[in-house]
């Protein structure tokens, strides 16, 4: 067996608002284990982004943490303090952010923050600056050594995710946790960087927690899946039990929405009807029971997130016996 | 007459030449796409129409008239008629504004007191499929994809009559993705609307674009239909492009065609066909400078296209 080493066990995170408390995280269940590749779907707002803050407490000032733990190599992150964190993160644990001006200090040039992220080498300055300009050019930016004196709105948005990746990988750190980092890259380079994760992972057994709308490139570059709805796992699983043989309404559905799978331009492309429920004011039972299209009576309780075979689980009455009726 | 009609567009920022003519035509109620390489200057040619990047030389014809290098008080009347969505949501919007004030922005900008702001702001947050109560958050509260479809509300405020799009649907879950197409589908089938979308995403190409021009290191390389680039394109890196879009099956196999080496420096630009150090069918001819050949709609940059 390999050895686990994120657990996320039974978290739940609140963001207090003027409308009440949103339940952005609810019972959030999953492993990573070392080496492996984790990718995390679902829909715009379902708490990913949330996630991987909670993860690495880099939390906007209005974040409750209501229950649960993280653990990284067996310990809890949750009650570390803030410099604890710090030499976690950028050593052990690296991240890249869905928004790259989150990572770029937009007044210091890119060569500058270069330097900097590697403060804990004894290295002399110009040999940092080399190695600076040597991952900008691993990631594909011409002229490196002239473009690191200029600053990050000179580079393309693509460059400055390119540049943050470069820089994640810098500290070779155990767990890259990555959300939407391809988003403003070309296919090729899409598929450079679903190598590199690989070497990596073949190489150093870097584990790999990667959010992404693109379900092309978690299909192409994960072990596992985590599927989430409305702040809750409803589906998780191998990546081809996932993709060949989904278990929750859900999860289908966001499978058959996804317009790769249609050659021929199409006048209307396929939408889930309805709405996202209101975090503020959660339904009661299944989270996804007003947009399903299998609901029944049963469907009023919430469906726990259940074994169906090894290691896939899914939160849906149609998988237990007696289905929904 | 085209809406738009762009020739000969350069820029330069410094020694760097990033735009080295660009030429392409949008038809009211067309939609083009650009697509190509990052860092191949797309977002640069959208911001050089709407006055936001420097252009050096070229033209911009927008219904007619030359908009290139105008001063921004000049700008300001098109900005009703010339719409933008930007690359980067969150950092587009400005973090001390409610999502109400800023997707009513526009109305105030252009003067429009008579309009009732509130009612506005509901009728745009439903058109993008967020609640109204939204209307009182901050952009820090939203999440990646929440601040697209803001970005998107704002620039649909005023009916433009041309939307440049940056990566609109990039952050977006393939179910609302598919609903914001189908909104600016309509919304082209209702009003005219027409739109230059810059997208990586090949899956949203083949969906909405009527045209394609495909860039590479601020040139276009190749354009036609849509049809015509998926699925008879003749330039090695279209080819090498399309082949290499990742598919939603973990057991696909995909015959992917490899870019050779790196990209090459914009200081000094390369000789002869600008692709041929990365392209993987060069042949002698190539280290000629391959002129933009057009027929029949199907323009290309190559010596040695493929069939
Ligand atoms: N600071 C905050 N205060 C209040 N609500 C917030 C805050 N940050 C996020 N939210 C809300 O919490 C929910 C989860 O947001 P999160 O950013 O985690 O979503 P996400 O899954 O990353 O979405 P996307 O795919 O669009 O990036 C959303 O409904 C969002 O509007
Ligand atoms: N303000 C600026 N100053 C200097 N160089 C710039 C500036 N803006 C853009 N560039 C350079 O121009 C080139 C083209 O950038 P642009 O943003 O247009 O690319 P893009 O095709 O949109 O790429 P991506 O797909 O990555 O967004 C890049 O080399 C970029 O670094
Ligand atoms: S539990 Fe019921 S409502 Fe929920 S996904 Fe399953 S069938 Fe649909
Ligand atoms: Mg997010
Ligand atoms: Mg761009």
């Amino acid at each position: 067996m390999t050895e686990t080493l994120l657990e996320i066990d039974n978290l739940g995170v609140d963001y207090e608002t003027a409308r009440g408390d949103l339940k952005a995280l609810r019972d959030i269940s999953f492993d990573v284990k070392k080496g492996e590749i984790v990718g995390i779907v679902g829909e715009s707002g379902c708490g990913k982004s949330t996630l991987i803050s909670s993860i690495l407490k880099l939390t906007a000032p209005n974040t409750r943490f209501r229950n649960g733990e993280v653990r990284f190599k067996g310990q809890d992150l949750l009650q570390n303090n803030e410099r604890q964190m710090r030499s976690l993160r950028g050593s052990d644990i690296s991240i890249i952010f869905q928004d790259p001006m989150q990572t770029h200090n937009p007044v210091l040039s890119i060569g500058a923050q270069m330097v900097d992220i590697q403060h804990r080498s004894k290295a002399a300055k110009a040999d940092k600056r080399a190695t600076a300009a040597k991952m900008l050019a691993a990631v594909g930016i011409p002229d490196p050594e002239a473009r690191l004196d200029q600053f990050p709105h000179e580079f393309s948005g693509g460059m400055r995710q390119r540049i943050a990746i470069a820089m994640a990988l810098m500290s070779e750190p155990d767990l890259l946790i990555a959300d939407e980092p391809t988003t403003a890259l070309d296919a090729t380079l899409e598929v450079q960087i679903i190598e590199r994760l690989h070497e990596l992972q073949r190489e150093m057994h870097c584990a790999v927690l990667f959010i992404s709308h693109h379900l092309g490139v978690i299909a192409e570059l994960c072990d596992r899946v985590v599927v989430m709805y409305a702040g809750a796992v409803v589906e998780s699983g191998d990546v081809r039990a996932i993709f060949h043989d989904p278990k929750h309404p859900y999860t289908r559905r966001l499978i058959d929405c996804d317009p790769g799978h249609i050659k021929e331009r199409a006048r209307v492309l396929p939408t889930i009807p309805g709405e996202v429920p209101d975090l503020a004011n959660l339904p009661t039972g299944c989270i996804f029971r007003d947009r399903c299209e299998q609901a029944g009576p049963r469907c009023a309780a919430v469906p726990p997130l259940a074994g169906i075979a090894d290691g896939h689980n899914a939160a849906c009455w149609l998988n237990h016996k007696g289905g929904v009726s | 007459m085209s809406l738009l009609s762009v020739k000969g567009l350069k820029t330069n920022y410094g020694p760097v030449n990033v735009l080295a003519g660009i030429d392409f035509e949008v038809a009211a109620g067309e939609t083009y796409a650009l697509v190509g390489e990052s860092g191949s200057g797309k977002t640069t040619v959208i911001r050089a129409i709407a006055g936001l990047a420097p252009a050096q030389e070229g033209s911009v014809l927008f219904d007619g008239q030359e908009i290139r290098g105008l001063p921004e008080r000049a700008l300001r009347p098109l900005r009703k008629d010339i719409a933008m969505m930007f690359q980067d949501p969150v950092g587009s919007l400005s973090p001390r504004l409610t999502i109400g004030s800023l997707i009513t922005e526009p109305y105030r900008i252009q003067g429009m007191r008579d309009r009732d702001l509130d009612a506005e702001a509901k009728r745009l947050l439903e058109m993008v499929n967020l609640p109204a109560h939204f209307a009182s958050r901050y952009p820090y509260q939203l999440s990646g994809g929440q601040a697209r479809r803001v970005g998107v509300a704002r620039a649909l405020a005023l009916e433009p009559k041309l939307i440049l799009a940056d990566e609109p649907t990039a952050g977006l879950d393939v179910s609302v993705q598919g609903e914001l197409l189908n909104l600016l589908n309509d919304l082209r089938e209702r009003l005219g609307l027409a739109m230059v979308i810059i997208t990586h995403n090949l899956n949203v190409v083949r969906h909405v674009a009527d045209r394609m021009g495909i860039m590479y290191l601020g040139r276009l390389v190749e354009e036609g239909t849509t049809e015509e680039i998926f699925h008879k394109s003749r330039h090695p890196y279209t080819r090498c492009l399309l082949s290499a879009n990742p598919e939603p099956d973990p057991d696909a196999r995909l015959e992917r065609i490899a870019l050779k080496g790196e990209p090459p420096s914009l200081i000094r630009r390369p000789k002869g066909c600008e692709f041929r150090e990365r392209c993987p069918m060069a042949q002698e001819i190539c280290t000629q400078t391959p002129q933009w050949d057009i027929q029949k709609g199907h323009g290309i940059r190559c010596l040695a296209p493929l069939s």
